[in-house]
């Protein structure tokens, strides 16, 4: 009897220390999403503010796109239900590919905030972590609004959506891969061979 | 032209237009927009699409690059201040049309002030002040009256667009007080600004307009869905949402997920 007693403890401390251990690794709060774009804008804008040239802002904000966001997740929603037909190794040319076509087209994509300010404005909790609204101020035009969805999924704090005034990444490369897998007859190898072009 | 003639020709317009309306509302509501994506007539938009890139690859990139090139930013600032000051009016009249005072106020309020301080438009005094700023078109009065997205189609010139927001464009055309009151040529001087500031934005966004025409394996489907998501996220429209792709599922859960 005590012996059962002391097993179940043990059994119900166990599960409990380890669910406190693991807390950290996925439970992302709010705080911490705000503080991921927080710093996330403030190298932007550093980079913005370095009067660079060019090309060395393009190579900072590629660099930045690693470093922030979710790639691998992001791959695996662009090839969408495709994706599925796919083989694993297929799957891993795929996502290196990827990484590098992203990171260059978007890197480019931050160079229009050269001449704005972008500033954190409201965050709120979603499925599969937090949404982060910024507000992007430009130079004789109207703010636009950035929003990134960030996550902890991966094992770390990252962004894996990004929305320009309305504008979904995810959404907006799935539609561009399936016109790449098209384009090529649905064959990924050639689908791939095409992404290592683009971007 | 006399202030109480324009008076007249812009009232005797909004009622002729209220009739227009009503036969663009039953044609945008013939078109069913549950869907994501109401593209019936691709292989002619196609056709306008593909117009639509040789014109640009021709005639309005080199220029608009020229353009945003050779005039200083403050030039090309003033240009586009003194368009967007000129579309106020047309703002307030749809604010208006769509019950939205407040919308009516701060676009009554931005006109006077970037009018008057602004020296006629020129600089965005309102900005500098911190003033709210409001923006719609017709486009958005038919969106808030009820009528339904309607067919997608790429416009010659103007580009993507919706049957509802097409109807929205060419009522606009109307709906500025402005081209009321003010005696040629001097009216054409807003349409010039217009297509300057047309030209200034091309030039600006030259890398992500680029992207999207030339960079991208169909850049008809990638202007489409791109242009959709963003005017249904200015209307503030949820319900023509992309609904098999909620943007908010979880990706984690299943990535391949249609």
């Amino acid at each position: 009897m005590l012996n059962n007693i002391t097993r179940r403890t043990f059994v119900a401390l166990a599960s409990s220390s380890i669910a406190i251990a693991a807390t950290p690794s996925w439970a992302l709060t709010q705080d911490e999403a705000r503080k991921l774009v927080d710093s996330l804008v403030a190298k932007i804008n550093s980079v913005i503010g370095s009067g660079k040239s060019e090309a060395a802002m393009i190579k900072e904000f590629q660099g930045i796109f690693r470093r922030y966001a979710d790639v691998p997740i992001m791959a695996q929603y662009s090839l969408g239900v495709d994706g599925r037909r796919a083989s694993a190794s297929q799957k891993r040319a795929f996502g290196k590919a990827f990484e590098i076509y992203i990171a260059n087209k978007y890197g480019k994509r931050f160079r229009e905030f050269v001449g704005s300010k972008v500033e954190v404005k409201s965050s709120r909790k979603i499925n599969a972590g937090y949404e982060v609204k910024t507000k992007a101020s430009l130079r004789g035009s109207a703010p636009f609004e950035v929003t990134f969805l960030v996550s902890s999924k991966s094992g770390k704090d990252l962004f894996f959506n990004m929305f320009i005034e309305g504008v979904n990444l995810l959404l907006t490369e799935r539609t561009e891969i399936g016109a790449l897998l098209d384009r090529n007859g649905g064959n990924f190898d050639k689908m791939i061979a095409d992404l290592k072009k683009a971007g | 032209m006399s202030l109480s003639s324009s008076i007249k020709l812009f009232t005797k317009n909004v009622v002729l237009l209220s009739c227009t309306i009503i036969v663009a509302g039953c044609a945008a509501n013939s078109g069913g927009s549950s869907d994501a994506i109401y593209d019936p007539n691709e292989d002619r938009n196609r056709k306008v699409h593909a117009f639509n890139v040789s014109l640009d690859k021709k005639f309005v990139r080199p220029v608009a690059t020229e353009y945003s090139s050779i005039l200083p930013d403050v030039v090309e600032d003033s240009i586009s201040n003194f368009a967007s000051n000129l579309g106020q009016p047309s703002i307030l009249v749809n604010s208006v049309l769509q019950g939205d005072l407040h919308g009516a106020s701060l676009s009554a309020t931005r006109f006077l002030t970037n009018s008057i301080l602004g020296v006629g438009g020129l600089f965005n005094t309102a900005e500098k002040l911190r003033l709210k700023e409001h923006d719609t078109d017709f486009g958005e009065t038919l969106y808030k009256w009820g009528a339904d997205e309607g067919e997608y189609v790429e416009l010659p010139l103007l580009g993507p667009a919706t049957v509802r927001s097409t109807t929205g464009i060419i009522v606009d055309l109307f709906t500025n007080p402005l081209s009321y009151m003010v005696n040629s040529p001097e009216r054409y001087y807003g349409t010039l600004a217009s297509t300057s500031a047309g030209l200034s934005t091309r030039g600006r966004y030259t890398s992500t307009i680029d992207s999207i025409l030339y960079e991208s394996a169909d850049s008809y489907a990638q202007a489409r869905i791109i242009y959709l998501q963003n005017r249904r996220f200015k209307l503030g429209d949820k319900g023509t949402a992309f609904s098999a792709d909620d943007p908010y599922s979880d990706p984690y859960e299943d990535p391949y997920a249609q």
